[in-house]
């Protein structure tokens, strides 16, 4: 009996194993099927036109989303001058000056700043810039992305500051320096690393985003001189094209899908590859 | 003692006045002052957000009340607004998520976390974080012009199997609450994997190793041992993923069907509330009744997601507290 007993726990120890395996195997091939997907459909069609040429009007082949893809580099630029300061400049109080009160809540509203839907985050910008203004803008896209970018911002800063071993701002001060010195001249440049690479998945991360834009950058079919006209963005075009009748528009936003997907990962691959390194040398 | 009083007193002062001088001249006051200048931006825009959410749909607000909520009426002509159809839409999807995505979750984290050897799930966490980074309109990129098609193909088979059952009658356009559950499960996994897989991990070693030293098996040891230490955190991964899934917007708009009727059924089309405002948002007039409902649909949104937020992280801070210590 007791050797059936065992054998039954050994069988449900392998079943287990094999059933949570195959868990995750579903969840990996996942993401292998939607790479597979988007570079068959997306690479093959991706040409010289996409990144050089305005859309081409309906029922007319070839056109490419030059316009789009300066779009979304504005308004990536504009959310990197409005998120990353802030972010940064929280972060650094959180790591190095907030007292307890104060911190506790800047910490709890920024995990809640993180939580509110990027959609929730588009209607915020259109009602406090482009309802104001009057008209839809690069430099409203650009401020709802960075909004976005903020919360995430303090709490990476944070995290690599609080990285930074104890006994560098002792030494600095030690010698002599101010803490704002020590903090500005050792400290942030001994996170240098993890603060950049913190940035660049920040980018990446709202560098798809969609939702937020729909209300304030919109959308153009043609270039967008200046920041405050409708501007067109990479992940906008790939929703209103997906969402179309039109095999030719399909095709396009394969092909904008995968270059989205592309820049998106590799900026993703390669931070993860600095942080993995880097987490070996401070612990 | 009482000499001494005095003449303690008057260096302290100047000291003091030295010192205000020496910090301001060193930068400290300053830094100080800018990196709290920008730690309290983050407070002054949420509660911007909140204030202008409130303010904008002041009219609706007025205008229908708390009927607003359990109105299934969406006519923005008359004007008659309700949100219970984008509500049920919301919820069902999100509920049809959890229900396939939290056994995956989990399983999958209890695999990389306790039972995979170290090679194999290095790799895989590598994947499956890559997959959280995907944009959202990727999924519905996918989800529209892949997995509706299957969905449509899968029809018969699904009705076969399952269509003794009131979820699955009517009929199936391919677009419908049930495709929008399964790309929103599809997107929760990942983060349901890699919180739950932390969680997991910050249940102290030596546990185990008691289980085990007991004659318990691996997988004895992970269940009754590891998985009930890691629980909290567990649900509050389970909950991070709820509220991601209810605040959607991209990846739902564009495979559930955009019909505001609430169905039983899951192959019926719906509509959900992320969905309805990234739609009409911009046909609706400045000024107007809808403009103003739309607004109140973000804050109810809003409302929906800060509560499930705040449960999740009061969750995961509680095991992983715990853990540490």
């Amino acid at each position: 009996v007791t050797s059936l007993h065992k054998t039954r726990r050994k069988i449900v120890n392998a079943v287990m194993l094999t059933i949570t395996g195959l868990c995750t195997f579903v969840a990996a091939g996942v993401l292998v099927a939607i790479l597979g997907y988007l570079f068959i459909h997306g690479a093959r069609s991706l040409n010289w036109d996409f990144f050089t040429k305005l859309p081409a009007p309906v029922g007319e082949p070839g056109g490419g989303m030059a316009n789009a893809i300066i779009g979304s580099a504005k308004v990536l630029l504009i959310a990197t001058l409005v998120g990353v300061p802030i972010g940064f400049l929280g972060g650094v109080y959180l790591a190095e000056f907030g007292g307890a009160g104060f911190s506790f809540v800047v910490r709890y509203v920024t995990d809640l700043l993180n939580g509110v839907p990027s959609i929730v985050i588009g209607i915020f910008a259109y009602a406090v810039i482009v309802l104001p203004q009057g008209h839809f803008s690069t430099l409203s896209g650009g401020i709802a992305l960075g909004v976005m970018m903020i919360p995430i911002a303090i709490r990476s800063s944070e995290e690599f500051l609080r990285a930074v071993p104890l006994s560098l701002r002792e030494g600095a001060m030690a010698l002599g320096a101010s803490k704002a010195k020590a903090i500005f001249t050792v400290v942030i440049p001994a996170a240098k690393n993890g603060l950049v690479t913190g940035i660049m998945l920040n980018l990446a991360r709202v560098a798809g985003e969609t939702a937020p834009l729909l209300f304030t950058a919109f959308g153009n079919q043609f270039w967008s001189p200046g920041w405050s006209q409708p501007a067109s963005a990479l992940p906008v075009v790939i929703f209103h094209y997906a969402v179309s009748p039109y095999e030719d528009w399909h095709q396009q936003a394969w092909s904008a899908g995968f270059v989205l997907l592309t820049l998106v990962l590799g900026v993703n691959i390669v931070a993860r590859m600095i942080l993995a390194n880097k987490a070996h040398v401070a612990r | 003692m009482s000499v001494a009083a005095p003449i303690a007193v008057t260096p302290l002062r100047t000291r003091r006045a030295r010192t205000v001088w020496s910090r301001l001249r060193s930068g400290n006051e300053i830094a100080y002052a800018i990196t709290f200048l920008a730690a309290a931006t983050v407070i002054l825009i949420t509660a911007l957000l909140v204030y202008e959410l409130y303010k904008n749909s002041a009219q609706a607000r007025h205008l229908f009340g708390w009927r607003f909520l359990i109105s299934q009426t969406w006519d923005p002509v008359v004007p008659k607004l309700g949100a219970a159809a984008f509500i049920y839409g919301t919820l069902v999807t999100s509920a049809l998520a959890l229900a396939i995505g939290v056994p995956l979750g989990v399983g999958a984290a209890i695999f990389l976390a306790e039972l995979a050897p170290p090679a194999i799930s290095s790799g895989l966490t590598f994947l499956i974080e890559l997959l959280a980074a995907v944009p959202s309109v990727i999924f519905g990129l996918l989800g529209f012009l892949v997995l509706v098609p299957i969905l449509q193909n899968m029809e018969p088979g699904i009705r076969a199997v399952l269509g003794w059952s009131p979820l699955f009658q009517g009929p199936f356009y391919g677009v419908s609450l049930l495709a929008a559950g399964v790309v929103l499960s599809i997107m929760i996994i990942p983060f349901i994997i890699s919180i739950s897989r932390e969680v997991i991990l910050a249940v102290p070693g030596d546990q185990r190793e008691a289980a085990l030293a007991l004659g318990a098996t691996r997988w004895e040891t992970t269940w009754n041992v590891v998985v009930p230490g890691a629980r909290t955190g567990i649900f509050g991964s389970i909950f991070l993923a709820l509220a991601r899934s209810l605040g959607e917007t991209m990846a739902v708009t564009m495979v559930i069907g955009n019909q505001a009727q609430i169905h039983a059924s899951l192959l019926a089309p719906g509509y959900s509330i992320a969905a309805v405002i990234a739609n009409e948002f911009v046909e609706a007039g400045q000024g107007t009744v809808y403009l103003s409902a739309l607004f109140e649909l973000a804050l109810v949104l809003f409302g929906l997601t800060i509560v499930i937020n705040a449960v999740a992280r009061a969750l995961v801070l509680a095991t992983t507290r715990k853990g540490q210590a």
